[in-house]
């Protein structure tokens, strides 16, 4: 298994070994999920109570339906780990984070200064995503 | 205008240290072509046929003096001394060096400028009406709206990495001056027409899936009218349906159009409506207030009241330049004029430094401060006083920006082409310039009338081809530049797709094939008719008996 | 004759493979013959260039020409500023190309 090289969690790490969407369907007690591209992760709203880690795998990074997947899971209210993993690129990261992702195992090791730049890159934003931060016009229209 | 606040201006100024890391990264080998290209292109820098180069957004085609100055001196000071302004109302320069792309992004920041998503696969610097604001058939200003989705869409964390490009365009007139219905999303400013709920307050219909490029569509109305407190939640609706099931498996299927065609409107639509009953309760709807900050920036000018609509057209190179480049202005005494980039022999699009330092000096003295870019690549002075017009004319003539053929067959777009661009097949500019000069007297000109003539030199038609009222594609046969034509395409209102008129010609045989049309034309005209009209009475047989007979 | 050519990673400007280094004169291109790839390989590896591909291209009297028109028009610059071309000078330029 690819090594978690960031997270933003303080709940212990989950270790649990992820099973496919399709397989996931019908075992009853897998508490980890491996979301694909092409799959829909409307599939998993009705479950996410018993799951704790969803990866979501970027076979490439210009592929970005995995951003989608991220966002849908996290309005659907679900609190558990939401992982990174694949062709997980620097200049990614802080988008990841903002569509929901809080856990990060890139196929190839990033350079650590470098990653931390890009998380702190941007100090405000101009939407509204699943993570909870304070959109631009938030910003000028609050008070 | 729209003007930055200190987060706006927070904003660049990240992108650009951003993009400053990320040349560094590349420089110094941390990143490959493959890793580095997606991003380079992000802001803009592309690798052309000569060298890099650097697409400039100019969002919703309006800019204030200061930045076109800017415009200008970049181009003596990175480029060699002029630029190219593109049918998508930005500008690029062709000479662009990668160490320098930094400082260059750091001096538009400095006047509110960015290249933030000018290429790519995400959503691209958002179209306009190049007359918003000046022209009295609008039912609102619509860029207020293209300013609140530039603010949405730019950086938006989900939508980077689509399955293609994505353009959107925003106007608020039945008269479509923008080319809207051939857009990824056209969105019409209008008033609500449902009489039972809240009539005539403002909204945005929204048209899908419209295109050109190797698959042309005109894009389906998918919603009558979206309410103003519903517009980005609807747009971001339309991006995830898109995101998600966009074809990713086949680049040239892979726009939203193709998406739209397969599933079928009334499918894509029930998909958007919804995701979009999903997204009203994730709260990513900026207030209203917003839209009214912004609305701010774009009162109107303080016009002068009481002037004349005299103009003394007594000199008659004037007089032609007047009533041809020429549009009717909202506010009485004032006029909406066009500057022709389309010089007798000239690059269409193309101009010097010099030349555009000046177009910021006459805005800034009688203009109100504000230019414009038109997707036909031509510039506009909005709000121009009736008694300046004079003066003003001579001032361009002086710089070889006097010609007068607005909408004429000599006002041709044409892409870059093979003299530029990594992907053309065939040289767009070297036929505009023997068109233009084919019909180069301005009796000839007017004597055909409105006639729009547009160029690619392949079949993705960044010149518009297919909504030409004659179009021409180049194409590669066998190492051989060939140009193919095409009858009957139109943008606007009545938005149609030219056809094909047979086989292809070399680059003399497509000049004479144009001449050869615009003779059917003038033979079988009725009264006022223009180009199209004739074509869409008579249909394609006369034409093609006069040209392949 | 098999040609080699590329972009200059910093710049941006064309550029040829003479067999020991690249130049902006597509006359100086040498034959690579079979050997494309592993040169392209290396010297992308080292940053010396980038976009690089192997061209047909032929020995005339006037010097080396790139069998297609897409690569003599990047060996000389736009046909429509001869100003710009690599041989402002030389009216007759952009003939070449065609």
């Amino acid at each position: 298994m690819v090594e978690v090289q960031f997270r933003f969690r303080s709940d212990e790490a989950v270790n649990d070994p992820a099973v496919t969407v399709d397989a996931f369907a019908e075992q009853t007690n897998a508490t980890a999920v491996r979301v694909e591209p092409g799959d829909d992760a409307h599939a998993l709203l009705p479950h996410l109570d018993r799951l704790r880690l969803i990866e979501v795998n970027f076979p490439a990074w210009t592929d970005g339906r995995g951003y989608s997947s991220a966002r849908i899971l996290r309005e659907a209210g679900f609190g558990g780990e939401i992982r990174a993993v694949g062709d997980v690129v620097i200049d990614m990261l802080s988008h990841l984070k903002r569509c929901g992702f809080d856990a990060f195992a890139p196929d190839k090791p990033l350079n650590p200064a470098d990653a931390e730049a890009a998380f702190k890159r941007w100090d405000n934003v101009y939407q509204a995503t699943a993570d909870g931060r304070q959109p631009i016009w938030a910003l000028r229209h609050q008070g | 205008m729209y003007k930055y606040d200190q987060y706006d201006q927070q904003m660049v100024d990240t992108r650009v240290a951003e993009f400053r890391d990320q040349v560094r990264r590349r420089i110094d080998g941390e990143l490959t072509e493959d890793q580095f290209r997606p991003l380079r292109l992000q802001n803009g820098l592309y690798l052309q046929l000569h060298a890099y180069m650097l697409r400039v957004a100019v969002p919703y085609g309006t800019l204030n003096s200061t930045q076109m100055a800017m415009l200008g001196d970049i181009a003596d000071k990175y480029d060699r001394g002029y630029g190219h302004f593109t049918t998508r109302q930005n500008i690029q320069y062709n000479w662009i060096k990668l160490e320098d792309t930094p400082d260059i992004l750091a001096d538009l920041a400095s006047v509110e400028m960015h290249a933030i998503q000018t290429s790519g696969n995400c959503i691209r610097n958002i179209s306009s009406d190049q007359y918003a604001g000046a022209a009295s058939d609008e039912v609102i200003d619509p860029r207020p709206y293209a300013e609140l989705l530039r603010q949405w869409s730019s950086f938006h964390p989900e939508f980077l990495t689509l399955p293609r490009k994505f353009k959107i365009a925003v106007i608020a007139s039945d008269t479509d001056r923008a080319a809207m219905r051939l857009h990824d999303i056209g969105i019409q400013m209008v008033r609500n027409p449902n009489p039972e709920n809240g009539a005539g307050e403002i909204g945005a219909r929204f048209y899908v899936g419209g295109g050109m490029g190797r698959t042309p569509m005109i894009g389906p109305m998918i919603r009558a009218f979206v309410p103003l407190d519903q517009l980005i939640t609807y747009s971001e609706a339309c991006l995830r349906v898109y995101n998600r099931h966009g074809r990713r498996d086949n680049k040239y299927k892979a726009r939203i159009k193709i998406l739209v065609h397969e599933l079928g409107k009334d499918e894509y639509t029930r998909q958007v409506e919804e995701e979009f009953q999903h997204l009203l309760d994730q709260g990513i709807e900026p207030p209203l207030a917003e839209l009214e900050r912004i609305g701010q920036y774009f009162a109107d000018p303080a016009w002068e009241t009481g002037l004349s609509d005299e103009l003394d057209l007594s000199d008659p190179d004037f007089r032609l330049w007047a009533e041809r480049n020429c549009h009717a202005h909202k506010q009485a005494g004032y006029v909406i004029a066009t500057v022709s980039l389309k010089p007798v022999g000239g690059i269409p699009g193309d101009a010097t430094a010099d030349q555009i330092r000046l177009m910021a000096r006459i805005a800034k003295d009688y203009s109100f401060d504000e230019l414009r870019v038109t997707h036909a690549q031509n510039i506009v002075f909005p709000h121009l006083r009736k008694a300046d017009l004079y003066a003003v004319w001579r001032m361009l003539d002086e710089a070889g920006l006097g010609t007068a053929n607005l909408d004429t067959v000599g006002d041709i777009i044409a892409c870059p082409g093979l003299d530029y661009c990594s992907l053309a097949n065939a040289r767009s500019i070297p036929i505009a310039q023997k068109i233009s000069e084919r019909f180069g007297s301005p009796a000839k000109q007017a004597e055909i009338g409105e006639l729009k003539l547009k160029i690619s030199g392949c079949i993705n038609a960044c010149g518009h081809h297919h909504a030409g009222h004659i179009g021409i594609l180049g194409v590669d046969r066998k190492g051989v530049e060939n140009y193919q034509l095409l009858l009957g395409g139109c943008e606007g209102a009545d938005t149609s797709l030219g056809q094909i008129t047979g086989p292809g010609f070399d680059e003399d045989g497509i000049v004479d094939a144009v001449e050869k049309a615009t003779e059917v034309y003038l033979a079988n005209k009725q009264g006022e008719e223009r180009f199209l009209d004739t074509y869409r009475r008579i249909g394609m047989a006369p034409f093609k008996e006069a040209i392949y007979g | 004759m098999k040609i080699l050519t590329g972009n200059d990673l910093k710049t941006g400007a064309v550029t040829w493979w003479t067999g020991v280094g690249w130049s902006l004169d597509v006359n100086d291109s040498a034959d690579v013959g079979e050997h494309g790839a592993a040169i392209i390989a290396r010297e992308e590896g080292a940053r010396n260039v980038f976009a690089a591909y192997v061209i047909d291209g032929e020995k005339t009297a006037e010097g080396v020409r790139p069998a297609h028109i897409k690569d003599r028009i990047r060996a000389l610059g736009p046909t429509v500023r001869p100003d710009l071309t690599l041989k402002p000078a030389d009216p007759e330029a952009v003939n070449w190309v065609i």
